[in-house]
């Protein structure tokens, strides 16, 4: 398969992600579709790595996932904090951070 | 050969789908069961790819250990039934992740890297395998690499203090906690006193240089106490986050 196609699939994927996150307003959903387009990200990085024949995309792609790691931490603690507080979990209603 | 593009339109299709799934489903506890689907796809095309070690942290930490942590905190918060969002979003979110698509459709086709249509540099043995993505991350990427391990346990510190449980936010008795202790005079009811090493405040003349430094450990940590006693009641009202 050309790396084309791969590529072709993840910027797919990335436009599904970025369309889940502006039309969605559960944050939890949205913590999923920002998922989605890293996922896309890392899917082009490892095409490029593929295409290049070496592996700095792929160690590129690892760090994106350990990052992607901590970002869902913090984003479900938030969350997680949100609901104890019987704030609404919607984040229109969450316009403003003030404690 | 056919073979690997038959697998390639199955693992496509299944990203694919479980991306649509994941944005489309209207329980959240169905969208993370949709993005483990997709992530299962994307490391068999990660497979095709041959990045095996990639395949293998993607449905090991991903599909494996990080949704499990989603499905724990859906399960908790309950994925309450969201109306949807204003009409302008809904309208202009579809349109401007088209109007994205489209533009990147424009920039891969367009694109000078004549290897975009090529099926990729020639496979060398051992390419992708943990020995030299292990390799590449001792030598190379040093520094990334611990840079990840400081990220995560700063993430891991931090999940912790937001999602722990707080005394006093919850329930309603904010009044009660309103009430503000005065503290007592600085010096009084320590073992410092009793010894008759610090004086009083009322007595006190110099800087609190009399005694030696076990006892000014001592006082120091007497001056805390009674400042964090005296910030209690406001503390615990408005402490938190």
């Amino acid at each position: 398969m050309a790396i084309g196609w791969y590529l072709a699939v993840s910027a797919i994927v990335f436009c599904i992600g970025a369309g889940g996150v502006l039309t969605r307003r559960n944050p939890l959903v949205l913590l999923l579709c920002l998922e989605l387009m890293l996922n896309g990200a890392n899917l082009a990085l490892v095409a490029f790595a593929r295409m290049w024949g070496g592996e700095d995309g792929q160690i590129f792609a690892l760090i994106v996932m350990v990052v992607a790691a901590c970002e869902v931490t913090i984003g479900l603690g938030l969350i997680v904090a949100i609901y104890r507080r019987q704030l609404p979990v919607d984040v229109d209603e969450l316009g403003e951070l003030q404690g | 050969m056919i073979f690997a593009d038959v697998m390639f339109f199955i693992a496509a299709i299944g990203a694919i789908t479980g991306a649509v799934g994941v944005i489309s489903m209207r329980n959240p506890f169905y969208s993370v069961l949709a993005l483990i689907v997709h992530l299962v796809c994307l490391a068999a095309l990660f497979m095709l790819l041959r990045a095996e070690f990639v395949a293998a942290a993607q449905v090991v930490v991903y599909a494996g250990a990080v949704m499990v942590l989603y499905l724990f905190v859906v399960a908790y918060v309950g994925g309450g039934e969201m109306t949807p969002s204003g009409p302008v979003l809904r309208v202009l979110g579809p349109l401007f992740a088209l109007g994205l698509a489209v533009e990147l459709c424009i920039a891969m086709l367009g694109s000078a890297l004549k290897g975009v249509s090529g099926h990729g540099h020639p496979y060398v043995l051992g390419f992708g395998t943990p020995k030299h993505i292990g390799t590449l991350f001792l030598t190379s990427y040093l520094f990334p690499f611990e840079l990840a391990s400081i990220l995560l346990m700063v993430a891991a510190v931090g999940a912790i203090v937001l999602a722990r449980r707080r005394r006093g936010l919850e329930g309603g008795r904010e009044g009660e906690e309103l009430e503000v202790r005065t503290p007592r005079p600085v010096w009084t009811g320590t073992m410092a006193e009793a010894a008759g090493v610090r004086l009083g405040p009322s007595e006190q003349t110099g800087p609190v240089s009399v005694g030696g430094p076990g006892s000014r450990a001592g006082s120091t940590g007497e001056t805390a106490g009674a400042g964090s006693r005296s910030g209690g009641g406001a503390g615990r009202r408005g402490g938190g986050w």
